[in-house]
């Protein structure tokens, strides 16, 4: 008992052909976009490889990439069966290798589905990556001599102008590093000795940010500087001033961004998935519909196309009897060698 | 005697039609081309329109868009004659509309070219309002209370952010307003007192530029106050600092992005008028060829296509001889109607 019969007359066939053949297309565009998304994706890490430390995970990526190029693939050799499904003659030539590329898609449809689910997993270690590489990132701002990190200031103030963020959880990040480079602070001055000298890893601390924490919209100018002294500056509260710096950290601006990135291309992929599933049963409509010509001679006579041959049920045990033959395939082979040796040498 | 004949059988006649066809679809997306670049054109300008005082001109734009729309109609209009041109019948409606439409093209050429020039000239002006309008918006950074003007700090500072630039002419712009609201100064403070009396105006004036001046490529964290004295910061020199602010000024930062535009788009409006000219010439060659047939009936004759059907002097003297007669026609038809009567 076939599952989800159809009947088809050749009119029909034709029409699911080429019905098939143009969803192939859109499916192969569907591949192009997938494996553009995982390049720009790619290189949006590599972008700011340098914030998170150049450790972050390229999996996604690179997997998004290595399916597209599957995809296009597969769905062009699709569409040349669907094709070439209207002429006997060149059908033919793909009947032996149906069954096989079906079954490909069906894993592939699989694997499709797994790297949507692994879109929206892999926020969570982008997470731990961002919090620790910008953490790092605010400790090495000053150090624009030390070669590999000359450029750690430009990309943290460039990041934090573009992202409107600053520091890594909130602002007072950077009240607890030194960002001022040694180079830089004139060790004679009294003040200086004195904020060196009042904690125990001699570091040059002060309540100030730099000026890419900013906010253009305040209508004052910046108040960078004694930003927890209130009487430093005219009308100044800093328990009710919002406008002056960034409130937000650049860990929650950055996996905001990223985030929202790998949702939006999960979404992408859960849709071609659903695209890849639609051909794949047209396709397994075409050839089953081919294959069961009342008179394979006559293309205008009727035929069925089903989905499965069998009933799940019975397609499954089938194909765990197949797989048990093929695993004692190598002992009935050995036995039928034994069987056949003695006769012939007796 | 026709200027530039060429001979066409069928097989060449339906070369042509066919390579025109293309080329007129070119063209066609040449014209959306030149609507879009209009548009983006015109939303940049309005995106800047308050460092320009809102008084920029939105005339360049304006004609880029409508010339980009009439390219499209007048090309897709070429493309359609010459899809119907190798049937007779239907080129046959066609006919007695091509003489109008090809001194159409030619004053639409024409008026490509004003729009080519006008991109290349109306640069000026853009330079001269970008100069004016900076000028105020540095005034106005301070008036984030005064209602029309809030924005215009913020604006300004996302611009000297985006353009990498700082001041009008430079960073001394800042030296000479006051860019602190009143509303922040401490008036009862011996030391502001002495810097608002210092002038005639009564403003408080610093050495000092916003932070949006600051140069994230700099080494060491930005120095926003006391820029020219060399004494209030460790290891400081202001005239060999050149990584801490921004050296250029707004002003020509912001006309070269607009220049650069400008001439772009007036490079592609060159583009499309060698394209139309080329389109029109083909049109000319076709339709001639066609009419030119000894045997209509039969498709597979020989045929030759011009340019001009006289040559170029005598063209202009008809045109000129026919415009007299439109110019005179009353006194042509007195003289007819004398000998009559």
């Amino acid at each position: 008992m076939a599952l989800l019969t159809v009947k088809f007359d050749l009119k029909k066939r034709v029409k699911l052909a080429q019905t098939v053949w143009f969803m192939y297309w859109f499916a192969v565009m569907a591949g192009v976009l997938v494996f553009s998304m995982g390049l720009f994706f790619k290189i949006e890490l590599r972008k700011r490889s340098e914030l998170m430390d150049n450790s972050e995970s390229h999996l996604l990526p690179n997997l998004l990439i290595l399916m597209g190029l599957v995809l296009c693939a597969i769905n062009a050799v699709g569409g040349k069966i669907c094709y070439d499904s209207l002429d006997p003659s060149k059908f033919s030539k793909w009947k032996p290798l149906l069954g096989a590329f079906l079954g490909g898609c069906v894993a592939f449809n699989a694997l499709l589905l797994l790297t949507a689910l692994l879109c929206f997993l892999m926020r969570i270690p982008l997470q731990f990556t961002l919090a620790e590489g910008l953490r790092n990132a605010v400790r090495f701002y000053k150090d624009t001599d030390t070669p590999g990190r000359c450029y750690m200031k430009r990309t943290v103030d460039l990041m934090q102008m573009e992202f409107r963020c600053c520091g890594s959880r909130d602002f007072r990040d950077w009240f607890e590093i030194q960002w001022v480079s040694n180079r830089y602070l004139d060790f004679s001055a009294k003040e200086v000795k004195d904020r060196i000298g009042s904690n125990v890893d001699g570091q040059y601390l002060m309540d100030g940010v730099p000026f890419s924490c900013c906010n253009p919209s305040s209508p004052r100018p910046c108040i960078q500087f004694q930003m927890t002294n209130n009487t430093a500056h005219y009308s100044y509260d800093h328990y009710t001033e919002e406008l002056n710096v960034w409130r937000r950290g650049c860990s929650e601006a950055l996996l905001a961004y990223y985030g929202g990135m790998m949702n939006t291309i999960g979404a992408l992929v859960i849709l071609v998935t659903l695209l890849e599933v639609g051909v794949t049963v047209g396709l397994q409509y075409v050839q089953s519909s081919l294959a069961s010509l009342a008179n394979p001679e006559d293309p205008e006579s009727e035929s069925e196309g089903w989905l499965l041959e069998k009933s799940v049920r019975e397609t499954f045990t089938d194909i765990t009897a197949k797989m048990k033959a093929v695993g004692k395939g190598a002992k009935v082979e050995e036995g039928g060698e034994e069987a056949a040796a003695p006769p012939a040498a007796s | 005697m026709p200027l530039m004949p060429v001979k066409f059988n069928l097989q060449k006649r339906v070369k042509l039609a066919q390579g025109l066809w293309m080329l007129y679809w070119v063209s066609v997306i040449v014209g959306i081309l030149i609507f879009s670049l209009g548009i983006f054109f015109k939303v940049e300008l309005r995106k800047r329109s308050e460092m320009m005082d809102n008084s920029e001109s939105h005339l360049v734009p304006n004609l880029l868009i409508l010339v980009g729309l009439l390219t499209c109609g007048f090309n897709a209009f070429g493309g359609k004659v010459c899809h119907d041109s190798l049937d007779p019948m239907k080129f046959a409606k066609w006919k007695p509309m091509l003489k109008q439409y090809f001194m159409a093209g030619l004053g639409f050429n024409v008026v490509l070219l004003v729009v080519a020039l006008l991109c290349f000239l109306m640069q000026f002006s853009v330079y001269l309002t970008l100069a004016d309008g900076l000028k105020y918006s540095i005034r106005f950074y301070k008036d984030t209370d005064t209602p029309g003007r809030c924005f215009m700090k913020r604006t300004l500072d996302m611009t000297q952010i985006e353009f990498r630039c700082c001041g009008n002419n430079n960073f001394r712009d800042w030296f000479e307003v006051q860019w602190i609201s009143n509303r922040y100064l401490d008036m009862s403070n011996d030391e502001v007192k002495d810097r608002v009396l210092s002038n005639v105006d009564g403003k408080y004036l610093m050495d000092s530029v916003p932070f949006s001046c600051c140069n994230p490529g700099s080494p060491r964290p930005c120095i926003q106050h006391h820029l020219t004295n060399s004494s209030a910061h460790y290891d400081y020199d202001l005239r060999s600092e050149e990584l801490n602010i921004w050296t250029r000024g707004c002003r020509e930062a912001l006309f070269s992005y607009f220049s650069y535009m400008m001439n772009s788009i007036g490079a592609l409006v060159i583009f499309t008028i060698l394209l139309e000219s080329a389109d029109m010439a083909g049109l000319k060659y076709l339709t001639t060829s066609l009419e030119a047939m000894a045997d209509p009936e039969n498709p597979e004759c020989e045929s030759e296509g011009w340019l001009l059907e006289k040559s170029v002097k005598e063209t202009i003297a008809e045109a000129l001889g026919k415009v007299k007669a439109l110019v005179k026609p009353n006194q042509v038809q007195e003289g007819g109607e004398a000998p009559a009567t």
